[in-house]
């Protein structure tokens, strides 16, 4: 086995072993409280996994994607708030490794996220835009002292609060148009959180995502310089449908391993008999199956592209389409797969404090079409579909 | 052509300013071009020039610019020509 084979291993066993030990004790307390899972992401942290895609000459283990992948699907089976975390913080670190492009600044900075295991939040959204991520108005704006600043209010910012860096969309200078963006990353030394609403949702309780006016000073540096439509259209905006999806996909697997479960203590009660939940069974495995397949061909699709010269095809309108098309089928699908097992598992399922609960589990995965609002994306399809072809 | 593509982005692609200010090569998305309106630049392209843009030209940064735009119409032409 090689090296890089072999750290990709331990990185999932370690993952995997804090989703058993860590994230699943704690899940309902922090589903309960609506309480930051600070002990499962401690417990990533004190393993250096908050670093894994970080290429191993920045210090880093240089875990690929799929690995990445699997990892957010096993903390989705035991703690969703925990593996949306993990994701969230992924998607920003892969997001910046895809696009480092030698910049110095960021080298420096993933070799810091290795060493100090720092845990990135981002501030993507913001009052006014309606939910479009490819407009901004706050703007990176000259200070006083010669360095830059902004101030951008942001209607949700997940474990913003928690979190050591905030990586934050903005327009590239006072006088520039709305979409004429960048992306920049300052730590919260230098960032002074505002919260502006509370937080106490239906679902995905443990994200901890009130609103925030976020104010921050920075230097040019700490804008990333690749090109903001390459970095949303090659790797934000796929990467983030890509480990959502992973993460419901685990979330809906739990959901239908508790009602296998529960079939099953039926069937041992009454042998030789096939209990009568067990067709409604089989009919919530079909609607797991298509999800399964949807999340995991879009990846491979993912993995493909990106391993072509300059990933031109990533950029394409063919490509937006389909990685929206993975957030919309995954985020309707994966609730649709914990109802089946609610009807299942019947009163027992219903009730939060039986072995078959599987309550926390819809209200989880109901948040899916509300990040990045469906509606919006069906928006943005219906105007590439006028001119895309090959879809 | 330059006039025609300029005439097209100036009604349809909907800047905040005037199309004739802008060099071939200034960045249509800094100039504020959405990717909404980019959309419709491409249809007007497309029934003004009597083209299709196969799938592999919708990217981003092949609208990028007036010279860039003029490149894939022109190469689409020639195409369309030579067959």
């Amino acid at each position: 086995m090689s090296v890089s084979v072999e750290r990709t291993q331990d990185f999932l066993d370690t993952v995997c072993r804090i989703a058993d030990e860590v994230a699943a004790p704690s899940a309902e307390e922090v589903d309960r409280e609506a309480r930051f899972p600070a002990e499962t992401i401690d417990a990533l942290r004190s393993a250096g996994a908050l670093s894994a895609p970080v290429p191993t000459e920045l210090g880093g283990a240089g875990v690929p994607l799929p690995a990445l992948a699997a990892a957010c699907f096993q903390l989705g089976r035991r703690c969703g708030s925990s593996a949306m975390v993990f994701a969230m913080h992924q998607i920003q670190l892969v997001t910046i490794v895809r696009h480092l492009d030698g910049a110095p600044w960021y080298e420096e900075y993933l070799r810091r996220v290795a060493e100090q295991q720092r845990l990135i939040a981002s501030a993507t959204s913001e009052v006014g835009t309606g939910g479009d991520m490819s407009r901004s108005i706050a703007a990176v704006t000259p200070a006083a002292d010669g360095g830059l600043s902004f101030e951008k209010q942001a209607p949700t910012v997940s474990y913003g609060a928690h979190a050591d860096d905030l990586f934050v969309t903005l327009r590239r200078a006072p006088e520039a148009e709305e979409s004429d963006q960048v992306v920049a990353m300052v730590d919260q030394a230098h960032t002074q959180l505002e919260q502006t609403s509370t937080w106490d949702p239906l679902g995905m309780r443990g994200t901890c995502s009130p609103g925030f006016i976020v104010r921050a000073t920075l230097t040019g540096e700490q804008i990333l310089p690749a090109p903001f439509p390459k970095v949303m259209a090659e790797s934000m905006v796929p990467l983030s449908h890509i480990l959502w999806s992973q993460l419901w996909l685990g979330i809906a697997t739990d959901a239908f391993d508790r009602a296998r479960a529960f079939v099953r203590a039926q069937a041992k009660q009454r042998p030789g008999q096939t209990p009568p939940a067990a067709a409604r069974l089989s009919q919530v495995m079909s609607e797991l199956s298509l999800l399964r397949a949807e999340v995991s061909s879009a990846l491979s699709e993912f993995e493909e592209l990106s391993e072509e010269p300059g990933r031109e095809r990533l950029g394409t309108m063919a490509a937006a389409l389909r990685f929206n098309n993975l957030k919309i089928a995954a985020s309707e699908q994966a609730p649709r797969v914990c109802q089946g097992a609610l009807g299942v598992c019947g009163i027992v399922g219903f009730k939060n404090d039986t072995p078959y609960s599987v309550g926390r589990h819809l209200r989880d995965t109901m948040s899916a079409c509300l990040m990045i609002a469906n509606e919006r994306i069906h928006q943005t399809n219906a105007s590439l579909l006028l001119i895309a072809k090959d879809v | 052509m330059t006039d025609e593509i300029r005439e097209i982005i100036s009604s349809h692609g909907r800047l905040p300013i005037d199309v004739d200010t802008l060099t071939p090569d200034a960045d249509l998305y800094q100039a504020g071009l959405s990717s909404h309106a980019s959309v419709n630049v491409m249809l007007a392209l497309e029934d003004h020039f009597d083209i299709e843009f196969p799938d592999h030209m919708l990217t981003s940064s092949a609208f990028e610019s007036i010279a860039a735009i003029e490149a894939a119409v022109s190469t689409l032409r020639a195409g369309a020509t030579s067959s």
